[in-house]
């Protein structure tokens, strides 16, 4: 049986083992994985939609009595595949660090304030076109303890079904121009340079609301079936 | 074309996100996957993710995806009516501070194969964590299924690793399986790329 799904785009992503990112070293595995066929198993998935989620859930500004502090933002793209189709009806999970860069969470140990009018979780579900859209706070950089006086640049972590098992990712949407880039050696895990930018939005002046809210775009690209022609309205 | 998003780390916060059960009523993923009625074998399935130095992974996330009980997939792509529309086919559960791990579901099925021979009862496990750039993708097979040495994906893995993919039945316990996963080392799991 052919493949169902791509397998050449996966290139564009990271290694199992990246030295300077220390926790790859005890769980990156160590024997090469064993190439299968794509069966049945492989080509569905879970199937969740805009039955299971609410509108507001995309709102990560509204889950508390009052605002979070920080620069509120619009995030908005779309899910796509590798051959331009959109990604219909399909779930999106965010979360992030407040405007401070401190994560709700009990592991979180950096010194900076919690916001207690944030906790930095939010989803929605895409539109007919792949279109998807959050509202939140602009997260902050924050230390780790990777080596040395190291820093995450600023990024929000996403979450994407996507039609099958094989299309499942999680990556990380970082933001223009950050002058921590050359220092992170997560960012710097991806191997290619275009295909880093494609973790980085981009500011969009349009989808902003005046007196309200900066915008930042960002299309996520998941792997692609080949088991339809390609739409030449997508194309 | 566009090109691919990669993939990043879920990183040690991941349960923001993907359990922390914030959307208390609203959550929609569990570890429970099959109501008490649902037709079938029902089965416990607990285990532990161990990292290089044998020490627990305390911030990971298993995601299972599984067959009903009559091998049949809550997806268009499988197309045969479903005995339950309460079934989806889908769990999630974080690691506790001990590694550990446990779903509640039924057995699957046997499922049609790459070649129309039939895949002997399996569940298809995504595993994430701080420290995994992407996702590690194995599979849950039962020992002792007499399906297993006709299984096709089974017989594409090393005789001495396939150990790594049973998931043993506690003789003690009836429904209660058993399944580690050992990220490096001797015993390390065998996983897939698809």
């Amino acid at each position: 049986m052919d493949d169902v799904y791509s397998r050449a785009g996966n290139r564009a992503d990271p290694p199992y083992l990246v030295s300077n990112y220390v926790g790859t070293r005890t769980r990156a595995p160590q024997r090469p994985l064993i190439l299968i066929p794509q069966t049945l198993s492989e080509i569905t998935g879970p199937v969740y939609g805009h039955s299971d989620v609410l509108p507001e859930e995309a709102d990560l500004t509204k889950q508390h009595p009052s605002e979070p502090l920080g620069e509120r933002i619009i995030v908005k793209g779309r899910v796509l595949d590798e051959g331009g189709r959109p990604v219909p009806d399909s779930l999106v999970e965010i979360w992030q660090c407040n405007a401070a860069g401190r994560y709700r969470h009990v592991v979180d140990q950096h010194e900076a304030p919690l916001d207690p009018n944030f906790t930095g979780a939010g989803r929605c579900v895409t539109d007919a076109e792949g279109n998807y859209r959050f509202v939140s706070i602009k997260p902050g950089a924050y230390p780790w303890r990777n080596h040395p006086n190291a820093w995450r640049p600023a990024h929000i972590h996403l979450s994407l079904f996507g039609p099958s098992f094989l299309t499942r990712l999680v990556t990380q949407m970082y933001f223009p121009g950050d002058p921590l880039f050359p220092f992170d050696p997560i960012f710097n895990s991806v191997p290619d340079a275009g295909a880093r930018e494609r973790m980085i939005c981009r500011f969009d002046l349009e989808a902003t609301r005046p007196e309200w809210a900066l915008a930042y775009h960002f299309d996520i690209v998941l792997r692609g079936s080949r088991a339809t022609p390609l739409d030449p309205d997508h194309a | 074309m566009p090109e691919r998003t990669p993939s990043q780390t879920v990183g040690p916060y991941l349960h923001i996100g993907l359990s922390q059960g914030f959307f208390g009523a609203r959550e929609i993923f569990s570890a429970h996957l099959a109501d008490a009625g649902l037709a079938g074998s029902h089965i416990r399935i607990e285990g532990r993710v161990y990292d290089g130095e044998g020490n627990v992974v305390p911030d990971a996330i298993l995601e299972i995806w599984q067959a009903d009980g009559q091998g049949r997939y809550a997806h268009p792509a499988d197309g045969r009516p479903l005995a339950s529309n309460s079934f989806r086919g889908f769990g999630r559960c974080p690691t506790n501070k001990e590694g550990a791990f446990a779903f509640e579901t039924v057995k699957p099925g046997s499922v049609p194969g790459p070649t129309g021979a039939a895949q002997a009862p399996h569940i298809n496990v995504g595993l994430f964590s701080r420290g995994l750039l992407k996702r590690l993708f194995t599979r849950i097979y039962f020992e002792g299924d007499p399906a297993n040495p006709a299984d096709p994906i089974l017989a594409l893995v090393p005789a001495d690793r396939r150990g790594t993919l049973l998931a043993k039945a506690d003789p003690d316990k009836p429904g209660l399986f058993r399944f580690d996963l050992y990220l490096q080392g001797a015993n390390e799991t065998v996983f897939f790329d698809a």
